[in-house]
């Protein structure tokens, strides 16, 4: 607790990026009390506010849903829906980082759920949902680790892709997909052992919304996992300028900056949802082997995984 | 959905009656009930054709390799794999008595290998069997300049490598595999031909595709045998040897050459035991005597092929007379052992080199030759790619290498072990093992290592087929300077021994 009060009192004391260095330790948020008490009011608090208002707004100027979701960037990837399995295709980034992911993930979930890590399938018996599926790039590897998963997606056309090419391996032509939102599913009243949302919550309007539809989701004691793009110089650097226009890794304008969530924010965020960030990593991508690691740098990608109280 | 599991070994049960019978169609299917349990991992009963995650094209001492090195992690130990290899008598029960008269066609491990076959339970029956440790080697050549001497002491190991017969090598791997949990079914045929469709887009489909549904959306490749069968798998492995008709149905292309250059291969016998490697250059290719144990070693001589077929056919006594020649004074005087020792030079190289105290030796005469001459012809070829669409090529397939420093071997099984723990990887992560991030690691870590060892030896054996006066000095610097400078020497050991990968910058 007093680590996040120093953190959070360095970004008072200048608003320009805090030197990454102060957060690389992975475990920084492993406490063992978590103290639960009102954080200070600082910047960050405050841009939260900011940004939830910001929101609304746009919510508000959509004039449609009460959930999260953010009309254009539903429409952003709605055109480019068939090429989700495509390697090379716009996706090549998600593809080329979902071995990592994984690694992350499957650590993680084992030692929560205590499930032996040399199984090859860890995951019999639990009951995982993947929002924001898109095509299914996720739920299909965490299916053949033996999970019982669930894919929702807002896009309809994702989720028809998704559930075609599932159906192509008997291993993994069993997970359910829908065409819904985690708001609705909570309104159904379903409940998950583990809720991932990878790489979601910079498309959405709604960020603290959505974390507390994810906390709906997840039974007590069970886990949340979250991924997104830290909203850093390094990150619009390398995200926006270098993968969308020198790299033409992903069509320009699918990331905006402003959306970008810091660590502190998506902890804060959680914490408000009953989540308690456990554990965060970074991703980073070696430009020579052309793979990514998973790293303690968290200034661009970065991954969180939490407890619900 | 049910889930047979059924192993079917299409080997008969009797022995030496198989041979007569192999005409009749009758097979005996045995199911043999596995204690993993029902294994939700692998659906691979859709009724139709079978339907397997890895078909191991080529039942050698590699391919093998790969399905044992499989078994033994329990990633992938629940997997279902199909050998493919056209030789009748794989799978029998292990048919070497003791106290036979030892193959020519033996290969040395490295300790590297000697490991990863510990590591895979396979040592433990190689044991048994006839085998020869040897610390100590030495290199020379006919113009009597130079000579090496390398010792296990050296890099302060008990060994250098050890001598093992192939049918051995592959038989206790083969017992490894038997005895696991791996889902393995034997096809006795040879491979016909192969197709795989590229990942498909997406129409509708059934509610559970048959297997020809999933080879039409690119999911599976299908194997056509000459037996007729038609077998359907995630990952086809090409372990079938240098001229691989995986690697030519891929349209995988090789670069390489022909030495102009045969080998002939047999069994000796010495009336002391050998516990050296010997290896002398000649002017025309080098000999080399690799102790088998029991008195017995192995001589590969390589040689002009017109010399080679005349060798081949004389006399056993003409060729005994030959191989001694060829070892002792033939073709050139002995090196001379520098009485100081090399104890000139220790301020310079500072730590202990015992091999550069010890004096030349000449090899142990030969007094009988033990086995029939074998002759076969040598090359180099490499392939361009060792993986494409659900392919992956291992072992000689994906590179054939001169046997000056028997390395051939040991660098299929460095392959097998790496795409082992490419495709453990990949189900600890959910993927499809046949796709190609993760056959593209294999690659990544194999290729350069294989580029740089086949470059070496290449560089060797031209550096040795140069018989120029005056540039024989430069062979005599290589002598000198192996056998003398200690750091160089321990890099020579322990680049040989596959403790380091590339030959710089480890």
């Amino acid at each position: 607790m007093n680590q996040m009060q120093r953190i959070l009192s360095a970004r008072r004391l200048s608003h320009s990026i805090i030197p990454q260095s102060c957060f690389l330790h992975r475990r920084w948020f492993a406490t063992s009390e978590t103290d639960a008490s009102s954080p200070p009011l600082s910047s960050a608090h405050q841009k939260i506010q900011t940004l939830e208002d910001k929101a609304s707004n746009k919510s508000r100027s959509t004039a449609l849903t009460t959930s999260s979701l953010n009309e254009q960037e539903l429409a952003k990837f709605s055109a480019i829906a068939d090429t989700w399995w495509h390697s090379e295709g716009p996706f090549k980034p998600l593809h080329l980082m979902n071995p990592t992911r994984l690694a992350f993930i499957r650590s993680t979930l084992c030692r929560h759920f205590s499930k032996d890590p040399s199984s090859a399938r860890p995951f019999e018996g639990l009951r995982l949902i993947d929002v924001g599926c898109g095509g299914g790039l996720l739920s299909e590897p965490l299916a053949r680790l033996g999970a019982t998963v669930t894919g929702i997606d807002a896009v309809d056309k994702n989720v028809k892709i998704a559930r075609l090419h599932a159906d192509m391996d008997p291993m993994t032509s069993k997970i359910e997909y829908q065409c819904t939102t985690a708001e609705k599913l909570v309104d159904e009243g379903r409940t998950f052992d583990a809720v991932l949302a990878l790489e979601v919550i910079e498309h959405v309007a709604n960020p603290a919304e959505f974390c507390n539809s994810l906390s709906a989701l997840t039974i007590p004691n069970g886990a949340t996992i979250l991924s997104t793009i830290n909203r850093s110089m390094r990150a619009y650097a390398s995200a926006i300028v270098a993968a969308e226009y020198i790299l033409q890794w992903l069509p320009k304008g699918t990331h905006e900056w402003s959306s970008f969530l810091t660590p502190e924010e998506l902890t804060m965020i959680l914490q408000r949802a009953s989540i308690d960030v456990k554990e965060m990593a970074g991703f980073v991508y070696n430009p020579i082997t052309g793979r990514w690691l998973l790293s303690d740098d968290i200034s661009v990608n970065f991954i969180a995984y939490g407890t619900k109280k | 959905m049910n889930r047979v599991l059924a192993r079917k070994l299409r080997t008969n049960v009797c022995g030496s009656k198989h041979i007569f019978q192999r005409a009749c169609s009758t097979h005996v299917t045995r199911k043999v009930s596995s204690t993993a349990g029902s294994n939700e991992t692998n659906a691979n009963s859709t009724g139709d054709s079978p339907q397997h995650d890895i078909a191991i094209v080529g039942g050698g001492m590699v391919g093998i390799a790969l399905a044992a090195s499989l078994a033994s992690k329990p990633l992938t130990k629940h997997l279902n794999v199909a050998i493919i290899d056209n030789n009748p008598l794989l799978g029998r029960k292990n048919i070497i008595e003791k106290g036979h008269l030892p193959d020519p066609r033996v290969s040395t491990v490295t300790p590297a290998t000697i490991s990863f076959l510990k590591d895979i339970g396979a040592w433990k029956y190689i044991e048994e069997q006839r085998h020869a440790y040897f610390d100590k080697m030495q290199v020379w050549d006919y113009t009597g300049l130079g000579y090496t001497r390398y010792n296990a002491k050296d890099v302060d190991q008990d060994i250098l490598g050890c001598v093992v017969e192939n049918k051995v090598l592959q038989s206790s791997q083969l017992s490894c595999v038997q005895e696991s949990d791996l889902q393995k079914t034997i096809y006795p045929a040879r491979l016909n031909s192969m197709d795989m469709l590229p990942s498909s887009s997406l129409t509708g489909l059934g509610e559970v595709p048959s297997t020809a549904d999933l080879f039409m959306r690119g999911r599976l490749a299908k194997l056509e045998l000459s037996d007729g069968n038609n077998v359907y798998a995630k990952l086809v492995v090409g372990a079938d040897g240098s001229k691989s008709r995986v690697r030519e149905l891929a349209g995988i292309k090789t670069t390489g050459w022909n030495y102009s250059q045969n080998a002939i291969i047999c069994t000796v016998e010495h009336t002391v035991e050998n516990f050296t490697a010997w290896q002398r250059f000649l002017p025309n290719g080098p000999i080399a005597l690799l102790p088998v144990g029991d008195k017995f070693s192995n001589i590969v001589w390589t040689m002009d092929p017109t010399e080679a077929s005349d060798r081949k056919s004389m006399s056993e006594d003409d060729f005994i007379k030959a191989v001694n020649d060829a070892l002792d004074y033939g073709y050139g005087p002995h090196p001379e052992t520098t009485s100081s020792g090399g104890s000139s030079l220790s301020w310079l190289t500072g730590d202990v080199n015992i091999s550069a105290k010890e004096r030349f030796e000449t090899p142990p005469k030969v007094v009988k030759l033990s086995s029939e001459r074998m002759m076969f012809p040598l090359s180099l070829r490499h392939a361009k790619d060792y993986v494409s669409n659900r392919v992956a090529l291992v072992g000689d397939s994906a590179h054939t290498v001169h046997p000056l420093a028997g390395q051939g071997v040991n660098l299929g099984f460095a392959d097998a072990s790496a795409l082992s723990r490419a495709i453990a990887e990949g189900i600890a992560l959910g993927t499809d093992i046949g796709e190609a991030n993760l056959l593209k690691r294999y690659e990544a870590e194999r290729k350069p290592a294989n580029i740089a060892m086949m470059a070496v030896l290449d560089g060797i054996q031209k550096m040795y087929a140069v018989n120029f006066g005056p540039l024989n000095a430069f062979r005599a610097a290589a002598f000198h300077g192996a056998h003398y400078i200690s750091p160089l020497k321990k890099r020579i050991i322990s680049y040989a021994s596959g403790e380091q990968s590339l030959p710089l910058f480890s």
